[in-house]
């Protein structure tokens, strides 16, 4: 049988040879400067990464990697999907940090019969009502680090919690899908204004409710300056912090330092996750940017392009059958650093989630260590909306 | 509620509007004085915080950090008086806004190169890194006392500078009457670039203060230049003492806005409706302070032109 599969893509393979070798194009959107300028660093190295080991090639095919930087802002980030699809005629999209410019380009992609893999952002939309064929939600559906760690806090018995998010919409999810993962009610609710700078009146607060842990999701330099003022007020001592991952990644943990030790906080990866093609990579990658940990972000990044590459190989390099390519790319055939996982219905992935905890390695540094599995194969909560 | 927490809220805001007014008293200067919208302003606090969050990794001496970071952005702020503010002070409000912008633009990504575009690392002293015990029941992070004291020491430093000095005498007569004070002889060129660089020493000084408590990222000046307009629109832009009032009103009103409103709310109105219209309200509160001040004065409490 395997021998047969090896002839049939061997004949497919003989036509596109035949060709002329167009370069099978991939057009990524970074996030270099603008609000999500760190994580799209991290991103892109992730890409870099892949993109060096599979020598410039996809599938084994000559390949050609766009890379441009939009600056988290949606208006930039259509136009240049626009050119894009129009003038360089991609044929898989990845790259954006925001589920802002995921729902703002999505559309154009899937209307142009596009891949978009995402390297990062889950937004409910396209899991639910919005879905779509070419839509693949590679890393994780936006609610799924809230619910593990609701999941979490409950688990480890924190009875009175407090839950902290900025007013708007994500904030909003973000809560909600911590409640869902808690199950009982939590003690408090505090929104706070987007890009909140000083959190005084908040710490006050949590200082008068005494609760056993606090949830914060407060993406980028507000969390930053939360946990420092949290420490600083010497909240430390009797409250726990938990957040979802990207509250306590590299990025921020670089930024914080020693006050990061022993928040909790929840994943779908680790750095030090068990497995041969995660081990793989983070010594690659540490290798090629000075001994730095990767994120969560740039093990993302890692895995979308060896989900392309993957799909190409299975295709046989024939990406114009659109309808081939997203089949191979639904299979989820490729081996992820997260470990095996699978696509649900509304091309979200169901996976493992894990809990972390931030502490001092034995080398002194300070960095996220696994602690345990939340889900074992989670599934988000709107795939019931998508009919198609 | 208890009288400890609000005692304790009573400190976040002075805190908080000592800090805004650091920021404040040199953007107003440099408005009364210069007739220039300086949108960079935010850059050079900055500045100050990257400078303070680099002399910190290499001394571990806050007041090593903020004393360099205070020279050195001086130094960043003279520079740019000299080969942008000059040319610009004879232009039109745009062109000033246009160039001044130009500058947060190029600051931003001069710190991504230099830095990175992760945010920085600054540690907090560790003598200073836990809270103190004011009353029995009232803890207070000994760092945010400190900036309370260095706040005041300066509002104490400019207040005395303004009145009391013969520079000061020049200040003021500048923002009076620019053209007057001219036409009595002020080395005016001279007196431009020390306002500039004051305001920009003041505003290292905040950010080198802040910087432990806060992300020290880049786009970190625009976040508090707004806050910073708003407290010198309230007291009146170019008076160093309606800065120092606007600051301390918006500290508080802030702080009290997200402390007490929700909880406000809850008494009358469901707790549904009190939890989704609260941080709102908070949020907006110190725009609506400001709307009312702009309706009954509009130049401002303090006017600084008469």
């Amino acid at each position: 049988m395997r021998v047969f599969h090896r002839l049939l893509v061997a004949a497919f393979m003989l036509p596109a040879l035949a060709l002329a070798q167009t370069p099978i194009k991939v057009g990524i959107a970074n996030d270099l400067s603008g609000p999500f300028a760190a994580l799209g660093a991290e991103a892109r190295d992730g890409f870099n990464l892949a993109i060096k080991q599979l020598g410039n090639k996809l599938g084994g095919q000559p390949a050609e990697f766009l890379q441009t930087d939009m600056g988290g802002n949606p208006d930039q980030a259509k136009q240049l999907v626009t050119r894009y699809i129009q003038r360089d005629k991609i044929d898989f999209f990845t790259g954006p940090i925001g589920s802002n410019v995921a729902l703002a380009v999505g559309p154009a992609l899937f209307a142009a019969k596009i891949p978009y893999l995402s390297n990062n952002p889950g937004p409910s939309q396209f899991a639910g009502a919005q879905c779509n064929d070419y839509w693949f939600g590679t890393a994780y559906q936006n609610d799924a680090f809230h619910e593990a760690a609701g999941k979490v806090a409950a688990d480890r018995g924190f009875k009175k919690m407090v839950i902290m998010a900025p007013d708007y919409p994500a904030g909003k999810d973000a809560l909600n899908g911590f409640k869902r993962g808690y199950k009982t009610d939590v003690n408090q609710e505090v929104y706070t204004k987007l890009g909140q700078i000083d959190y005084a009146a908040e710490l006050a607060q949590l200082r008068e409710a005494k609760p056993d842990a606090v949830y914060i999701f407060l993406p980028g330099g507000m969390g930053i300056n939360f946990i420092k003022q949290f420490v600083s007020a010497g909240l430390n001592q009797s409250i726990k912090l938990v957040g979802p991952g990207f509250s306590a990644d590299e990025d921020v943990i670089q930024a914080v330092g020693e006050p990061m030790i022993g928040m909790f906080n929840t994943a779908q990866w680790a750095f030090d996750l068990d497995n041969a093609q995660n081990k793989k990579f983070v010594e690659a990658f540490r290798k090629e940017y000075k001994n730095r940990n990767p994120s969560v972000y740039a093990a993302q990044a890692y895995d979308v392009i060896m989900a392309i590459d993957a799909a190409v190989k299975a295709t046989g390099g024939k990406v114009s059958d659109r309808a081939a390519v997203i089949a191979a790319l639904k299979k989820a055939d490729f081996s992820s650093v997260r470990g095996e996982f699978k696509y649900g219905v509304n091309n979200f992935p169901i996976q493992a989630y894990y809990a972390r905890v931030i502490e001092k390695g034995a080398d002194g540094r300070i960095t996220n260590k696994l602690v345990g599995k939340v889900f074992d194969a989670y599934q988000d909560v709107y795939v019931g909306a998508c009919k198609k | 509620m208890s009288s400890t927490l609000i005692a304790e809220q009573l400190l976040n805001g002075l805190q908080f509007g000592l800090m805004l007014f650091l920021i404040a008293a040199g953007l107003t200067l440099v408005f009364g004085i210069l007739d220039i919208l300086n949108v960079a302003h935010g850059s050079l606090y900055m500045a100050g915080a990257y400078v303070a969050a680099q002399t910190m990794q290499f001394t571990d001496s806050l007041l090593a950090s903020v004393v360099i970071a205070a020279l050195v952005t001086g130094l960043v702020g003279l520079v740019i008086e000299l080969v942008l503010i000059r040319r610009l002070v004879v232009r039109d409000h745009l062109a000033q806004v246009l160039g001044t912008f130009a500058v947060v633009l190029i600051a931003n990504d001069l710190v991504k190169m230099i830095w990175g575009p992760a945010p920085m690392m600054m540690n907090m002293p560790a003598s200073l890194s836990g809270p103190i015990r004011l009353l029995p029941d009232l803890l207070y992070p000994a760092y945010r006392l400190l900036i309370i004291a260095v706040g005041l020491v300066c509002a104490l430093g400019l207040y005395l500078f303004v009145t009391r000095t013969r520079a000061g005498v020049l200040v003021r007569a500048g923002a009076s009457n620019r053209k007057m004070a001219m036409l009595m002889g002020i080395r005016v060129p001279l007196l431009f670039l020390g306002v500039f660089v004051l305001g920009a020493v003041l505003a290292a000084i905040a950010g080198a203060l802040l910087g432990p408590v806060t992300a020290v990222q880049a786009g970190m000046g625009e976040q508090i230049l707004i806050l910073v307009l708003v407290c010198i629109v309230i007291g009146g832009i170019g008076s160093m003492r309606g800065a120092f009032v606007g600051a301390l009103l918006v500290g508080f009103v802030d702080t009290a806005g997200r402390a007490f409103l929700p909880a406000l709310l809850k008494t009358f109105l469901s707790p549904a409706v009190a939890s989704s219209v609260g941080p709102t309200l908070a949020a907006i509160s110190i725009y609506v302070l400001m709307a009312g001040v702009l309706v009954f004065r509009p130049a401002g409490l303090f006017p600084a032109r008469g």
